[in-house]
């Protein structure tokens, strides 16, 4: 816990405001102004916390990404149904016959 | 008879046997008590009382044909709504998921189902199951039942009070970080986190799915038996599904305690354990000496880094998890005609002023729609959680935080490994205070997030734990005991859990509601 | 070949290919192309909260079985990563690939020309690795700035991802290179290959290493997309080694100048244009996948697919030229129109005893007859064996090479067998006697010619060949001829 506090109160803030903006684009979130303001202040918080890691040594150590630690797992190549295709597009938010339908994705 | 909502579900099992008690007397019972108590506590976002009658005297008819209808026949379930369940709304407590009904069920509802048991609606939680307090849902508040003004837990607060409150003999919760512990330690109710792979997780909506596991709540580690002994087990649907056998755990639960050897993690009774919770569970320690265990001291050392670690983990897999919600395929859509207006008078503002590089940079309309759709489909706690793992992610991130976080993640599992290897369960807190007053922590997430000290460890191992009730504070609040084990020893932590109970009476206070 | 340019063209491919399989990567819908859209489609494929993938066995062993092919190493330890981008045909907002640990690596794939254009050489296979396919958007231009309609019926489709060296030097070598790909690929069964479907998609990578009185110069890497044939990807990349070039001479840019650029072929108007690209887009967020677990490949699993590899194109030419004696451009020929068509050809080849008609027959009649009707080897309707007769009878001399070829016609179009075909024809073998009745009558009718080829006018014989053809068309003329000559000899 001593650390925890020690690098709440200590650690500098690392990321602007215009990385946040970045960030929110890569992340496809509209943020309002207040929002990147708010947004800038707390991930800083949470970033200098998390800063903490790199204290650790951690040279030779194989990273975990999985919670478990299974290999080879394959389902056999035969086919089950499909959906029907409006049963598929049901929860669309707009679609036609069979298409779900958003702005061009040209001039994108 | 007295108020069957107060029964145990392992009780009420033997009464449906018995044929002295129906499914639809059963139901009837818990959809009152829904009825009398939910309108103050908001476990759940919805019921569906004719549908659950409906499932009851279908099973009182097998039942009354001479079938065996079933291991949970006629008990009535409550399922957090982050469980696909097919063809009613399942919403994740998000306004991008409000109207969302899926063509599935989940692999735990189809066992389920198939077990007998009678849903009763779906539980309330923080969005997407981020949080712990079920504060960050859009869709309702939920109140701690032993004081309205705190916080229930979260994120599985729904299915925690409707234990709690007596609204639902049983409950399933998922734990990404402490989701089912937490809220079962706040509430006063026996909650487990199975092994990573125990309970297949397909159906379940995935918040960060290396650490994301399902279930049971209940009021007795019996009762938590008798619930995980069928949604456990292998399921071709998950890759990451353990392929072991589900051991009978309710038979396990009466082999006597004696030479059970537990480890007092050290690291666990540092700075910022409240002090009443602190003697909660060193007093607990003291009745399991008392039932033959054997107590000795053992160490986490990278105790102090999972909260770092978890909050790198977890936010780079949910940004990513969370990428499919972009109103395209199914859930919320921003309003297409507000959205052309708003675009076309930013260019022509920007148009204007010959701002050439602004007009540039100007979304195009397809991405602008996603991101219109994110900013107002989702909520602050979700959205900062994206954000920083978007972050965490990013060209030139990427191995100071996540890969990092990876390595440490190791490190966590290795003490684990070495504990396991002098102990058979270790003991300690579940969380370093009772429950908190509703929206004291929600402008300060880093508060939040440290008080998932003691519950993210066994996420970030894959380790199963459970909560116990283990006492209250003077101001009438329950505290929780976790105890800890290797892989697959959920018989173990039941067996422990249950002879605690037998010892023990703070699973049967009930909280004052009228 | 580019000897006269003062530069030289460098060309590293990137090659998608569908594999064969019934099913999706990641989940059972039906892997095919063409059904009305969103009609394959499943939770799993259209990334529903709460759907998880479960790897396609037949789709991974593919995979390895042309890694193996492509002589690549295939590491013990290989798994799956998330790309992240947004796009209406990526349902999960991520696509599922593999990043930094692909299933294998460090191969070669070599080629050569039969015209002796380039030497024989091996392009090198940087990596080859499994990923899940996106679905379609489809958007309307003429409709203006309406909608896109999005199908997702192709999502989660099996590709192989085969990423070549920069180390062709030509758009022929380059073409080439892709011919023998496909070849490959086609005769492992893994993909059929078709461009027009998709199912063989390609992106280059191309740049110019310019000299220089200071040195060679690099010029700035562009990408090019939208080939949609092996012509396509000729043209186009010659076309865009002229365009850099020009560009060089205006600006002289190197690499390194300006970020990578994207351009797309137009074949329309046989140009490379442009694709507007934002910046951020090539940051992908790749992590390792936690919903799907890595795969250990043991060497000897390796073997055991390397040796169950079958004969592959560069092995079977120098068979069939070693075998069957046939010139090296023949065996290309035979070898790159497909495992069908070598197969009927060493049938062929066996059966008559003389492999050098068989190839002369497969290259001219059959090869025509596919071309002109559109047929898959698998659709000629003549068996190697029953082709073998026709060949054994034009080799004895029974029949001659016109008249065979009119039974060739018969048995492809009608479906007759060689004995049917001859009888429909009304071809008969023509008995001595008769032949030598046919010829002294002929002989008595037109004593000129005796006389003249008496005289040494061999060639007035001609003309008693063709009045006797006329007369009886089972007349063989190599079998008319010498008896002929021996009778005016008697006379």
């Amino acid at each position: 816990m001593k650390s925890q506090q020690a690098w709440r109160r200590g650690k500098k803030m690392s990321l602007t405001r215009n990385e946040v903006e970045r960030v929110s684009l890569l992340a496809r979130l509209q943020l309002t102004e207040d929002d990147l303001e708010t947004m800038t202040t707390q991930l800083n918080q949470i970033v200098g916390y998390v800063e903490q890691l790199a204290q650790l040594p951690t040279d030779n150590i194989q990273p975990m990404a999985h919670g478990v630690e299974r290999f080879n797992v394959f389902a056999n190549d035969e086919r089950r149904p499909s959906l029907p295709c409006d049963e598929a597009l049901t929860n669309a938010p707009r679609r036609d016959d069979d298409c779900y339908l958003v702005p061009a994705v040209l001039g994108d | 008879m007295a108020d069957l909502t107060d029964y145990t579900a392992v009780k009420l099992l033997s009464l449906l046997q018995a044929g002295e008690l129906t499914s639809t007397e059963l139901t009837k019972a818990y959809l009152d008590r829904i009825e009398a108590c939910d309108q103050k506590i908001g476990s759940f976002l919805r019921t569906d009382p004719e549908e659950s009658l409906k499932h009851a005297a279908a099973m009182d008819r097998r039942r009354n044909a001479g079938e065996s209808p079933g291991p949970l026949a006629g008990l009535p379930i409550a399922l957090k709504d982050n469980l696909c369940t097919r063809g009613q709304t399942t919403t994740c407590g998000s306004r991008m998921l409000e109207n969302f009904k899926p063509p599935y069920d989940a692999t735990v509802v189809e066992k389920l189902r198939e077990a007998g048991a009678i849903p009763l609606g779906k539980t309330n939680l923080d969005e997407f199951a981020m949080g712990g307090s079920t504060e960050s849902s859009a869709l309702g508040e939920t109140c701690n039942p032993w004081n309205t003004t705190c916080i229930p837990g979260g994120s599985s607060g729904g299915a925690a009070t409707c234990i709690a409150s007596g609204m639902s003999p049983l409950s399933i919760g998922s734990d990404t970080g402490g989701s089912i512990r937490q809220p079962a330690a706040f509430c006063g109710v026996v909650g487990l986190k199975p092994t990573y792979g125990r309970v297949s997780r397909m159906g379940l909506v995935a918040f960060a799915s290396s650490l994301d596991q399902i279930g049971p709540l209940a009021r007795t580690a019996e009762d938590a038996a008798l619930l995980l002994e069928v949604i456990a087990g292998h399921d071709a649907r998950d890759s990451t599904s353990l392929d072991q056998s589900v051991p009978r755990y309710r038979s396990v639960l009466q082999q006597p305690l004696k030479g059970l050897k537990l480890g007092v993690v050290e690291e666990h009774f540092g700075e910022g354990l409240d002090a009443e919770v602190e003697s909660a569970v060193r007093e607990s320690i003291r009745v399991y000496q008392e039932l033959g265990a054997k107590i000795t001291s053992v160490s986490l050392p990278h105790s102090e880094y999972a909260i770092a670690t978890y909050y790198v983990i977890a936010p780079c897999e949910a940004s990513s998890n969370l990428a499919r919600y972009d109103g395209v395929h199914y859930g919320y859509r921003t309003d297409e005609n507000i959205l052309h207006a708003t675009l076309k008078q930013q260019r022509s503002g920007l148009s204007a002023t010959d701002d050439e590089q602004a007009l540039n940079n100007l979304d195009s309309p397809l991405v602008r729609l996603y991101r219109q759709t994110r900013a107002e489909g989702f909520g602050a706690e979700v959205k900062r959680r994206i954000m920083l793992g978007t972050y965490a992610l990013s060209a030139g991130y990427y191995e100071a935080y996540y890969l990092k976080a990876l390595k440490v993640r190791r490190l966590i599992r290795q003490d684990y490994d070495e504990a396991f290897r002098e102990v058979d369960l270790v003991i300690g807190p579940v969380t370093p205070t009772p429950a908190f007053p509703r929206g004291s922590k929600i402008d300060d997430p880093l508060a939040m997030y440290l008080g998932d000290l003691y519950t993210v460890s066994a996420n970030l191992a894959g380790v199963p734990a459970i909560s116990i009730p283990c006492g209250f504070s003077n101001a009438g609040l329950p505290i929780g005991l976790q105890l800890q084990g290797p892989p697959l020893s959920e018989d173990r932590l039941l067996q422990a859990a249950h002879w605690f109970q037998k010892e023990t009476a703070w699973h049967q206070r009930r909280p004052a509601l009228n | 070949m580019m000897s006269d340019k003062p530069y030289k063209i460098v060309i590293g491919l990137e090659t998608h290919v569908q594999l064969l399989t019934e099913t999706k990567l990641f989940c059972r819908c039906q892997n095919r192309f063409g059904g009305p859209p969103n009609t394959q489609t499943c939770p799993v494929c259209i990334g529903l909260p709460g759907t998880l993938p479960v790897m396609n066995r037949k789709a991974f062993q593919l995979s390895l079985i042309t890694a193996i092919a492509l002589n690549c190493e295939v590491p013990k330890f290989t798994k799956w990563d998330r790309k992240s981008y947004y796009y209406p045909d990526l349902p999960k907002g991520y696509q599922i690939s593999q990043y930094d640990l692909p299933m294998s690596q460090n191969g070669w794939l070599e080629i050569s020309d039969p015209q002796g254009n380039f030497d024989s050489k091996r392009v090198g296979i940087i990596r080859a690795h499994l990923e899940e396919d996106a679905g379609k958007s489809m958007h309307d231009e003429l409709a203006g700035k309406a909608d896109s309609r999005i199908d997702l019926n192709r999502t989660g489709t099996p590709l192989l991802e085969i990423v070549s060296c920069p180390e062709m030097y030509s758009s022929l070598e380059a073409k080439t290179y892709l011919t023998e790909l496909k070849l490959l690929l086609t005769y492992l069964e893994v993909s059929d290959c078709n461009m027009q479907e998709g199912s063989l998609r390609v992106d280059a990578n191309i740049n110019l290493h310019v000299d220089t009185p200071q040195g060679k110069v690099a010029t700035p890497i562009v990408e090019v997309k939208n080939m949609n044939s092996f012509r396509a990807v000729e043209r186009a990349l010659d076309y865009e080694a002229q365009r850099q070039y020009s560009e060089w001479q205006e600006a002289g840019k190197k690499l390194g100048d300006v970020p990578k650029q994207t351009r797309g072929w137009d074949d329309g108007a046989q140009v490379t244009r442009a694709q507007r690209s934002k910046e951020e887009s090539s940051d992908y967020r790749y992590f390792p996948d936690p919903d799907l677990v890595p795969v250990i490949v043991e060497p000897e699993e390796v073997e055991q697919v390397r040796q169950s590899l079958g004969e592959l194109p560069a092995v079977l030419r120098k068979r069939l030229q070693t075998d069957y004696s046939i010139k090296p451009y023949d065996a290309n020929v035979t070898v790159n129109q497909g495992p069908k068509f070598a197969e009927y050809f060493i049938r062929l080849a066996e059966t008559s005893g003389d492999p050098q008609q068989a190839s002369n027959w497969m290259q001219q009649e059959v090869l025509r007859t596919l071309n002109e009707e559109s047929w898959a080897v698998d659709e000629f309707p003549v068996t190697p064996d029953e082709l073998s007769q026709l060949l054994q009878a034009v080799q004895k001399g029974e029949i001659d090479r016109s008249r065979a070829r009119e039974v060739f016609r018969e048995m492809t179009m009608q479906g007759n067998s060689f004995q049917q075909a001859m009888q429909s024809l009304g071809i008969e073998q023509v008995d001595q006697s008769a032949l030598l009745q046919l010829c002294e009558q002929l002989l008595t009718e037109f004593p000129q010619i005796v006389a003249d080829v008496k005289a040494g006018k061999q060639q007035a014989l001609g003309r008693i060949i063709g009045e006797a053809k006329r007369r009886n068309p089972n007349v063989n003329p190599g079998q008319f001829r010498q008896p002929c000559l021996d009778l005016i000899e008697q006379k």
